[in-house]
């Protein structure tokens, strides 16, 4: 499964990271089988608690058996022991032990994936057989996790998730190393990087590494035991398959503080200034309710903390890399075109310290909670204006000039009364605080959306992934000529909206955003988004798939507009 | 009212006539279900207020029923060239567009009141769960020739997520 270190030097004419080159006899095809300590680990929690319970149930017994202390009355083993059972009782559990590992085996044995050119297969199961198939031009993000227990064995999950509610394949689990090398090769497989290139890039190594086995015993154990050490202590990006260093660091004193500086921490405020005033009132019932609960916020607090602590993010030309997790980390790659929108958005009680957050919309949600427990939607979990625009730069390919970030820094703070179509004076009827910064902007194929004074919040939605559009006008908008627009993505924290914008305006962004979401959407190819800069492809035709024969009609309709 | 939404998209396709009777329909059953259960809190529950409860439903239902028609014919819907316009709503108007390539899936429903009155419910159901585009009321025959409409629209247009 890995191959030893020594050949990655070796290889230097075509560097292949131990990654790359334990991958590579994965992506054939063919059906392969799961880490071998996969039943243990997926178990593993539930038989560590089991010997764990029996061992301190036996404590004082094994003592005594060792020790030599006085007899107990009364228990099952006494009772075992009296009847001269001890025989049949060590086969029972003999016969027990024995059925787990032949069921662990076999569950083993039949769970099998397999990596062919257009899906990642996996099929599971003794008595009920499953078998799930994700298409690899619908992957939405791929996600390595790696859970305490899994680390110290130095395995990894594969988690690939695709458009819908629990729709992912997961490939749990895997060598640690090779979980990146597959993560790796399921990407450019996706991207559509046509094959024979893959392959001439990988040939040279190929070979190699059948006879690689022949590693000395010993060597080996201790390579094991380093590289262990390595995988655990190792940063979370593998520098030969993204670059090295993460865009953002978040010091763990602004992480500690955007924790502090909450919404909940009001909460927690408000319930202990409740718990105060009952216990001074003589409630004393109070406390025994609630202050369990309050304990648990510690936890939730420390939870946070140690989720979002390492996290990183990189680009690679895969798509995004975020990694998050102190003992149990993930790391998922979100391919380009799989953002649906995006959200720039400051609390009021961060403003002193002018910390963002980003939050995304995406249409797969891999199962494993992402930074700090919350869905794997946060961006970036805090930041300053600076590591906003680089993160956004990554994640919105199209906003990476300066251009552009000079926009977004500039619309994050503005209070209005700028470059963006904002609301008229009469929306502050319903708007009273916010109607001047409320504003929209078109800019290429993404629409700006800007909105909340006290909580600040900018929206950037590409067109390209844009649902559909509802314009709404209530009547108390109908007095006011006012109207509400509402940008619908798939679901996600972020729901990009404008309200109380001119009933006229909004009318021509109706016109003009449904006009453009089309053409954006036809001109889009990010679903096989390797092919469009893969040097083996045909230049220009590539950016239309070829199943859309007609070009796209966005101007002949917005004229009509007046 | 003033100042009402105009989108200057020409004549919008109305849903049918006979559309009106199942929004009746389900107004006086909806009312009639309220207004026992009105009825049951004031006299069996003994809840004092439950007269006035009573004489909220009964308005509400008869003005709900008085803009029956109207609510009806406020329901519309156009085939663009590359999408689906749809609107609905008189005092809360609402106006949605819908690319044909990001259809996932259409469902045709036919409720009993429908039923009898040969018409079905088209939905258009996108990758967003609040798109909520659903034309009610269309003779059956329409409804299933509009599906495979757009359908075929769909697949010429087909577009990732």
């Amino acid at each position: 499964m890995s191959a030893p270190e020594g050949r990655a030097q070796a290889g230097a004419g075509a560097p292949l990271s131990p990654a790359q080159r334990a991958a590579e006899r994965y992506t054939d095809g063919e059906w392969h089988r799961l880490h071998p300590a996969t039943p243990l680990l997926r178990g593993g929690i539930v038989f560590i608690a089991l010997f764990g319970f029996v061992l301190s149930n036996l404590r004082e017994r094994l003592i005594g058996f060792f020790v030599g202390a006085p007899d107990y009355g009364g228990d099952p083993l006494d009772a075992i022991y009296n009847h001269g059972w001890e025989g049949w009782a060590l086969l029972g559990v003999a016969v027990v032990l024995l059925l787990c590992f032949g069921a662990f085996y076999l569950s083993w044995r039949m769970h099998t994936f397999r990596i062919t050119g257009d899906a990642v297969e996996v099929r599971s199961g003794i008595l009920f057989r499953t078998q799930r198939k994700a298409r690899l031009d619908r992957i939405q993000g791929i996600n390595v996790v790696r859970p305490v227990l899994a680390r110290i064995f130095g395995a990894a999950k594969l988690d690939v998730s695709v458009a819908g509610h629990d729709a992912n394949v997961q490939l749990a689990y895997l060598g640690s190393s090779l979980a990146d090398g597959l993560r790796a090769d399921v990407l450019r497989l996706a991207s559509g990087v046509q094959a024979a290139e893959a392959a001439a890039a990988d040939g040279p190594a190929g070979g190699r590494d059948v006879g690689a086995t022949g590693a000395s015993r010993t060597g080996a154990v201790t390579d094991l035991v380093g590289r262990r050490v390595n995988e655990f202590l190792a940063p979370e990006l593998d520098p030969n398959a993204a670059p090295p260093v993460s865009v953002v660091k978040i010091p763990p004193f602004r992480l500690l503080g955007s924790l502090l500086l909450s919404g909940f921490t009001v909460f927690v405020l408000v319930v202990v200034a409740f718990l105060v005033w009952g216990a001074a009132s003589g409630a004393l019932w109070l406390l025994i309710v609630v202050l369990p609960g309050l304990l648990g916020t510690a936890s939730f607090y420390l939870n946070r903390f140690t989720k979002s602590l390492r996290y990183s993010i990189a680009g690679t030309p895969d798509g995004v890399r975020v990694g998050f997790g102190l003992l149990s980390t993930s790391n998922e790659t979100l391919p380009p075109g799989r953002i649906h929108a995006v959200e720039v958005l400051q609390p009021l009680l961060w403003r002193p310290f002018g910390w963002w957050q980003i939050r995304i919309d995406t249409a797969g949600h891999s199962r494993e909670k992402g930074a700090a427990g919350q869905p794997n939607t946060t961006m970036l979990p805090v930041g300053d204006a600076a590591d906003v625009s680089r993160v956004l730069s990554l994640v919105l390919p199209g906003f990476a000039t300066d251009e552009h970030r000079e926009l977004i820094e500039t619309a994050m703070v503005s209070r209005g009364r700028d470059t963006f179509t904002g609301s008229p004076r009469r929306a502050a009827w319903i708007r009273p605080l916010s109607w001047q910064r409320t504003g929209y902007r078109l800019v290429g194929d993404a629409i700006l959306l800007r909105r909340g004074v006290v909580w600040r919040s900018l929206a950037i939605v590409p067109l390209a992934r844009l649902q559909s559009l509802e314009l709404y006008q209530g009547p108390v908008d109908a007095l006011l000529a006012l109207a509400k627009a509402r940008f619908h993505t798939v679901s996600g924290p972020v729901h990009p909206r404008l309200a109380a914008i001119d009933a006229p305006t909004g009318v021509r962004l109706f016109e003009a955003v449904s006009a453009r979401a089309v053409a954006a959407a036809v001109a889009d190819a990010s679903h096989r988004w390797g092919r469009a800069v893969a040097p083996t492809a045909a230049a220009p035709t590539a950016a239309a798939p070829p199943d859309v024969p007609r070009p796209p009609q966005a101007d002949t309709r917005t004229e009509e507009e007046s | 009212m003033p100042d009402r939404i105009d989108l200057n998209v020409g004549e919008w396709r109305r849903v049918s006539p006979k559309y009106v009777l199942v929004v009746i329909a389900s107004t006086v059953i909806s009312g009639l279900v309220l207004s026992a259960g009105s009825l049951f809190l004031w006299l069996v529950g003994r809840w004092s207020l439950g007269w006035l409860l009573l004489a909220v439903v009964v308005v509400t239902t008869i003005v709900a029923l008085i803009i029956a028609p109207r609510r009806a014919r406020s329901i519309g819907y156009r085939l663009r060239d590359d999408d689906l316009l749809f609107r609905r709503g008189i005092m809360f108007q609402r106006f949605v567009s819908v690319p044909y390539g990001r259809m996932q899936l259409i469902d045709i429903n036919r409720g009993p009141v429908s039923r009898m009155l040969g018409l079905a419910d088209l939905k258009f159901v996108t990758a967003a769960a609040s798109t909520g585009v659903m034309v009610p009321g269309l003779p059956e025959p329409d409804a299933a020739e509009l599906r495979d409409r757009l359908v075929e629209l769909a697949e010429s247009r087909r577009a990732g997520l």
